[in-house]
């Protein structure tokens, strides 16, 4: 099937009856993994929908990741955990736990070529474990809560980007702050009611290795009352420089994830006061090229390893599984 | 409004008359005097009282604070920790506050019935529902009149964080009205670097001996406020160290903080030492319709240091037994999450905390569900509150102030204090 955004439409919807909040598929794409506020995790076969949740962290969980082979996911949870556990377990049992941070783990990725696993928190810090959990190395250099966490496809590199718009460039070997990409668009102080809001919620690297989209929120005007527009901004990866601010102009809500697809286009998932959405977007432009309105809230997204189907969590304790393809007969 | 000083019988005036003349009997101060004349030792003893109120404005939620409720579906991310007293949790998000919770206590079982934020803010800070057409005093009004200190010139009742004079005394006049103070001394309050003190006691003089010539044919209420407000401006010139927190040792601001809370608590700090009978800070912003967690995890770091600094200063300094402080809010927020990760307003079921004084530390005084939606044990409201509030610091909440003559009830008749809060 060829991908076709315009056509992009709701093929399921699981319900899990309370709200959603962190989804990943699997590299193999048998299942899709997502975590609730009711503080289980659940499982989801995507071939039928088929449902197992267990009972997980003392906390919500905000990230998973899997090891290269699909076998191992790990969640990160509020609750300063790490937790592995096999993906295929018919009842999900822990394998190991990892206090990983002081307070929240709020991101949490992997490095395809090496099981390496990343870490941030709101510790300010970036952990690597080694895939079976040893500590590795810590990184200090954010000088706020840690959103985000992005490896390189194919170099050895880590980007990390946090609560007041600073991405770092790491090198995982020597733990070397390389540079620093500056998104202070992306966080907003509201002098009259003394807040820091925003931040890097997302990062994603295109396919051809020239582009680093990060994703958050701006024109914040009302940080408490949701007042906000979801913003990606597109860096040059190799000068560095901001080459295109993509708002979505009318849409309330916050940039929850932005993915590249296989031609290079954007999808972006935004959920808030204004409902949720697929915005899908060029990288030459600055507005999106088609959206579609889901409905209820977004909180997150993943593609799957198709490149056909996208998965969203949402506040109503639903999944919906899109398709982007036309309607079959 | 001409003057009416009859027989110079207010209250206060009688009662301090009393107490300055016993201790023209020769008692000391906290001497054995004291204990041998009840009626001074308690005069001395209300006196000696102060009053401290950290506003947290738009609501701070109970859930994130005082009231955790882990792991239900009202719970959100935070977990709950124990502190100094056994059994007795409280977020995470204050873990140096914790350590001091055997100073302090809880009111975890409030129903104001009440989502509005002005109707909320009076309501706690008044005591009483808003009425159109009646005017109450504010409880640092109320503070600043009932123990009042003859001996202290500067203002009874100031806000942290404000910019102005206030007009929130009601019927007890501008004397006790608010000062605000914005975190430093307050503005023109230095000698003009071009008058010498000289030149300026001569001035002052000059314009007493005006003011009271003037004053021997025309004296009205107003003169006089106006007099006790020049007064009471000089007498502040002269004390501006106390509102200057420049003059603490750097190893004290880093204890409070680098947060605008941080300085306000400092200050407050040394506008009690400094015999102030009420201080108000308040700390912003906690109306957290969107990204309540988030919110709440940047604010209460900044609320857990500064104000676990205060307390540790307050008992280390043997102030407790003489400070009533309170946490306060207009209302909690809603025990269900909505859309946005955030809480809305919600007066049905919430908390305070307060300590010191004759509170009885370490106390938890009602109870809510287990989801924190409903309030199933000693429903309290704010009148009740209120009138704690001034049983704690020695003060009759169901008397009267006598103002121009006339009995004025001091709080709300239709409600008593917590009677087992109070040591």
């Amino acid at each position: 099937m060829t991908v076709d955004p315009k056509q992009t439409h709701v093929v399921h919807e699981w319900k899990h009856g309370r709200p959603l909040i962190a989804c990943r598929f699997d590299p193999t794409g048998r299942f899709l993994f997502s975590s609730s506020e009711d503080y289980t995790l659940q499982r989801w076969e995507v071939a039928s929908g088929e449902k197992t949740a267990w009972e997980a962290h003392d906390s919500w969980v905000r990230g998973f990741a899997f090891s290269a082979d699909g076998a191992v996911v790990v969640s990160a949870g509020c609750d300063d955990r790490l937790i592995f556990w096999h993906t295929d377990d018919e009842t999900p049992a822990p394998i190991r736990e990892v206090v990983a941070h002081k307070g929240w783990v709020r991101t949490i990725a992997v490095q395809p070529a090496t099981g390496l696993i990343a870490s941030g928190g709101n510790d300010r810090l970036v952990k690597l474990w080694s895939p079976d959990g040893k500590p590795v190395a810590a990184f200090e250099g954010h000088d706020s809560d840690v959103y985000s966490l992005l490896f390189h496809p194919t170099e050895n590199l880590l980007l990390s980007g946090d609560l007041s718009g600073k991405v770092h460039q790491w090198d995982v070997d020597s733990g070397k702050l390389l540079r620093t990409f500056d998104a202070a668009d992306l966080h907003t102080y509201n002098k009259g009611q003394r807040v820091h809001y925003g931040g890097v919620r997302d990062m994603a690297l295109s396919p051809d290795g020239s582009l680093l989209a990060l994703t958050g929120l701006h024109k914040a005007t009302n940080p408490l009352g949701a007042v906000n527009e979801p913003l990606i901004l597109l860096f040059d990866w190799q000068n560095g420089e901001k080459v295109r601010a993509q708002p979505a102009d009318g849409i309330r809500g916050i940039g929850w994830r932005t993915q590249f697809l296989e031609d290079g286009s954007e999808i972006c998932a935004s959920g808030g006061a204004g409902g949720g959405y697929l915005l899908f977007l060029k990288t030459a432009e600055e507005k999106p090229w088609h959206q579609l309105k889901l409905k209820d809230t977004v909180r997150d997204m993943d593609l799957h390893p198709d490149g056909l189907l996208v998965a969203t969590t949402h506040f109503d304790g639903h999944i919906r599984l899109c398709q982007m393809s036309a309607k079959s007969d | 409004m001409k003057a009416h000083y009859a027989c110079q019988s207010s209250e206060h005036l009688v009662a301090r008359r009393q107490f300055l003349g016993s201790l023209a009997g020769g008692f000391v101060v906290g001497g054995l005097g004291a204990l041998t004349n009840p009626l001074a030792a308690a005069e001395l003893s209300r006196q000696q009282m102060r009053v401290l109120v950290v506003f947290m404005a738009g609501g701070v939620s109970q859930l994130e604070t005082w009231d955790p409720k882990p792991k239900t579906d009202t719970g959100g991310p935070f977990r709950a920790i124990p502190t100094a007293v056994p059994g007795m949790h409280i977020s995470e998000l204050l873990p140096l506050t914790a350590v001091h919770m055997d100073k302090l206590a809880l009111v975890r079982s409030i129903d104001t019935k009440n989502n509005d934020h002005g109707k909320g803010r009076y309501q706690m800070e008044f005591g009483r529902n808003q009425m159109p057409g009646m005017e109450f005093p504010h409880l640092g009004a109320v503070c600043a009149r009932g123990l009042e200190r003859s001996d202290n010139p500067l203002p009874g009742y100031i806000k942290v964080g404000g910019g102005s004079r206030g007009s929130d005394a009601a019927w007890l006049g501008p004397k006790y009205a608010s000062v605000g103070i914005n975190g430093k001394p307050p503005a023109n309050s230095e000698r003009p670097g071009g008058l010498s003190e000289d030149v300026d006691l001569l001035r002052n003089k000059f314009r007493q001996r005006a003011n009271e010539r003037f004053l021997k044919q025309r004296r009205t209420a107003e003169t006089d406020v106006y007099t006790q407000s020049f007064e009471q401006a000089r007498d502040l010139m002269t004390r501006r160290d106390v509102f200057d927190v420049e003059l603490e040792p750097a190893s004290e601001k880093q204890k409070y903080g680098d947060s605008q809370l941080g300085k306000h608590c400092l200050m407050a700090r040394r506008l009690l030492e400094n015999g102030i009978p009420f201080v108000q800070v308040s700390h912003s912003n906690y109306d957290t319709h969107n990204e309540n967690f988030n919110f709440h995890l940047e604010q209460l770091g900044e609320f857990d240091r500064a104000f676990s600094a205060l307390i540790g200063d307050l008992h280390d300094r043997g102030m407790m037994e003489s400070t009533l402080v309170v946490v306060m809010s207009e209302f909690g927020r809603t025990p269900k999450i909505n859309a946005r990760y955030g809480r809305d307003h919600w007066g049905k079921a919430w908390s305070v905390c307060l300590g010191g004084a004759k509170i009885q530390p370490g106390a938890v005084i009602g109870a809510t569900n287990a989801n924190g939606t409903e309030v199933v044990e000693r429903p309290v409201d704010h009148g009740h509150l209120f009138h704690t509030y001034l049983s704690a610091v020695g003060m009759d909440s169901l008397g009267t102030f006598n103002v121009g003559g006339r009995d004025m009830v001091i709080a709300d008749p239709s409600h008593e204090p917590i009677h087992e809060l109070i040591v």
